[in-house]
């Protein structure tokens, strides 16, 4: 099979419509015909991206890439960048405002579920440059 | 348990899906946190929250949730329910508090993961 590349521009400031891209991405996995627990691994990682996205980054770009063996999704900002990411990859870390907590987020889970659910994490991040995710879920 | 369980249950409204009551849960999930609901998901079919906004249909729809109950009489507007019917997810609203409503669920045998 030949990569399937996808890409997505995901909005800045609407919390509330954030996850729009990976509901398409979600979409689309479901078509190709990969395994429910695969797209629901990549559907969180995608979503918990975005929605950090949209919390700290306004906005950005996700792109997908599916092969064979996995999925790879890249995620890329010019946001603030993350200070500390060891600290920011500990559960219950959060540095979001009360107004995305009333929304139920921002409880500093983003990223540990990031990992949780991805085979790979990688993060690369510049203060006041941005921040780019990959993450790489296994099919199979 | 099937949905029709549920729905008598917690004496709940269907909001969308009437159709699908003969559909049967394993488990379920309470919570407002919805980090928390895309941290713990292991083929929970059912989620009750207190939340009402468009992002409680997302984290369900990326955790394949089947089935959402807001809790405490809460009442989520027509684009809510929109996005539920879109996605082929039930809503159904239920007057009981979400520490009430799981027990009453957990109780009759729906059991969380």
């Amino acid at each position: 099979m030949e990569p399937v590349r996808l890409s997505y521009p995901v909005e800045g400031g609407d919390f509330i419509q954030a996850g729009e891209a990976s509901s398409k991405m979600k979409m689309t996995l479901k078509k190709l015909g990969l395994p429910a627990d695969v797209i629901r691994k990549a559907a969180i990682c995608m979503y918990e991206g975005e929605i950090n996205m949209v919390i700290h980054a306004n906005g950005g770009r996700a792109d997908v890439e599916i092969t064979m063996d996995q999925i790879t999704l890249r995620m890329v900002d010019q946001g603030p960048g993350i200070p500390d990411v060891a600290r920011a990859m500990e559960e219950g870390y959060s540095t979001a405002g009360p107004e995305v907590r009333s929304l139920g987020f921002g409880a500093g889970m983003g990223l540990p579920n990031m990992k949780r659910y991805s085979d790979e994490l990688h993060i690369d991040t510049e203060l006041g440059k941005g921040t780019t995710v990959i993450m790489k879920i296994k099919i199979g | 348990m099937r949905l029709s369980e549920v729905k008598e249950i917690l004496s709940a409204q269907v909001l969308c899906g009437e159709d699908r009551m003969e559909e049967e849960v394993a488990c379920a999930c309470g919570s407002d946190f919805l980090s928390d609901v895309l941290a713990y998901v292991h083929e929970q079919n059912l989620l009750l929250t207190g939340m009402v906004n468009p992002q409680v249909i997302r984290t369900v729809e990326m955790t394949d949730i089947k089935c959402v109950v807001f809790v405490r009489g809460k009442r989520p507007g027509e684009d809510i329910i929109r996005m539920a019917r879109e996605r082929g997810i039930v809503v159904m609203a239920s007057p009981e508090r979400l520490y009430t409503a799981c027990g009453l669920l957990y109780s009759k045998g729906l059991r969380g993961n």
